[in-house]
């Protein structure tokens, strides 16, 4: 019996990593697609200040990525134990 | 020197073309047992005592690495990694034996009881951070040498393709962040780091090339050196930022002490993260894809496979160079608001 909790407790730790690691991904792709869609509004508004834009687009995005890897790294390290 | 010159540009070169013919290559060696993906991706990413590039039929093609233990009762031991044996008298990285050490999984154990050692080997990983290492300082030397004698002649060889990359940092990163008064003084890490982080990236992303930046230790080492540079070379502004915000009210600025007081210590930590996990990410898509084929062992996984690896391995080219250009980019900004002395522009920069 407890074996049987056991296997089926792992089965929900992997579950919760695979469900966690979509959850980051859903929330990056929300985020850096809005950044990205902005920055394009932006571009063709002003094209002349595309360069500028790109650089404040990438740092941006970077900050929502790490948050969204952060989770990522959470969830690897539940599949790794 | 000339020909050293002439073969880095051949070298580079073959960084941008080779990556594509990853599949065929590396993971013929896990066919035989009942295949792991998972074991198959983690063994790739991972650090290993030996640098295995090719197995071609059963014969393998593997650089085994010095092993160096500082073994307290006995000093130091240093010896080849081919004297792990198994049983049958073959070099095993997996479960192997040579006088008092086990190796079992690329850990080395002490076969007495309560005996802790110190590896401090090579491994594939500190192979490649020396091959980065020499790679980095002829190109860089050579051109930084050239820049010495004819300072106002145009650029020649391989100074020409890295010039624009480097005026690049110069004019977009350290300018604008650090200010044209001090950037100078931080350039050389800026630039440093880029391109390590970048040569490293590529390298990585060679068949039968090691991790090295999807190595938890190394984008921390990283990490620890911006924070040190940050918090070393930061001005009472900044302290006084974090420890009394200005212009806020008293009871906003109890909580904010708190928070900001953590923000030292999650930037770095961000930074660390973030290459990790991308340049990690980016290894275990591409493996994945790969290992469709031994999964499905049939030849109509082929076009997918080649697709999606294509297609994987470009956008690994351009994460290489962004992760590189993120990095620095985020370490001149926290080194820029350390260093910055007015107050209006605070809130410019990402907390």
């Amino acid at each position: 019996m407890s074996v049987l909790l056991q296997e089926s407790l792992n089965g929900l730790a992997l579950l919760g990593a695979g469900v966690g690691a979509g959850l980051a991904a859903l929330g990056a792709g929300v985020g850096i697609g809005k950044i990205g869609g902005s920055a394009v509004e932006a571009i063709a508004r002003q094209p002349q200040e595309s360069g500028k834009i790109q650089t404040a687009m990438l740092i941006a995005a970077a900050f929502v990525e790490g948050v969204a890897l952060f989770g990522v790294v959470v969830c690897l390290l539940i599949y790794a134990k | 020197m000339q020909s050293i010159k002439k073969y880095t540009l051949t070298i580079l070169v073959l960084l941008l073309v080779v990556p594509f013919s990853y599949g065929s290559e590396e993971t013929v060696e896990i066919e035989k047992k009942a295949f792991n993906a998972g074991e198959m991706i983690m063994h790739h990413i991972g650090d290993s005592h030996e640098w295995h590039f090719v197995t071609i039929g059963h014969s393998h093609i593997t650089l085994y690495l010095p092993v160096i233990i500082y073994n307290p009762e006995k000093g130091i031991d240093f010896f080849s990694s081919a004297n792990f044996v198994d049983e049958h008298g073959h070099p095993n990285m997996h479960h192997g034996s040579y006088g008092d050490y086990i190796i079992h999984n690329d850990k080395i154990h002490s076969t007495k009881e309560h005996a802790t050692i110190y590896d401090i080997s090579i491994t594939k990983n500190v192979a490649s951070l020396l091959l980065s290492f020499s790679l980095l300082t002829v190109i860089f030397i050579s051109i930084a040498l050239r820049y010495k004698k004819h300072p106002l002649s145009a650029p020649k060889g391989i100074q020409s393709f890295f010039e624009p990359i480097i005026a690049y940092i110069i004019d977009e990163v350290a300018k604008p962040i650090l200010g044209e008064k001090k950037y100078k003084k931080y350039l050389p890490y800026l630039l440093t780091v880029f391109f390590f982080i970048w040569f490293n990236n590529l390298l990585g992303l060679i068949p039968g090339g090691a991790n090295l930046t999807g190595n938890i230790a190394v984008t921390m080492v990283l990490a620890v050196i911006t924070f040190l540079l940050t918090n070393l070379s930061a001005n009472k502004n900044y302290w006084k930022h974090i420890f009394w915000t200005p212009g806020v009210p008293l009871p906003l600025r109890v909580i904010l002490l708190p928070i900001e007081v953590v923000g030292i210590f999650t930037k770095p930590f961000s930074l660390m993260i973030r290459l990790f996990a991308n340049i990690t990410a980016g290894h275990i898509i591409i493996l994945s894809f790969i290992g469709l084929i031994f999964i499905f062992n049939s030849l109509s996984m082929a076009p997918v496979t080649i697709i999606f690896g294509l297609f994987m391995s470009f956008m690994e080219l351009f994460v290489a160079i962004l992760q590189a250009y993120i990095f620095t980019l985020l370490s001149a900004m926290y080194i820029g608001s350390a260093i910055e002395e007015h107050h209006a522009h605070d809130h410019d920069h990402g907390h």
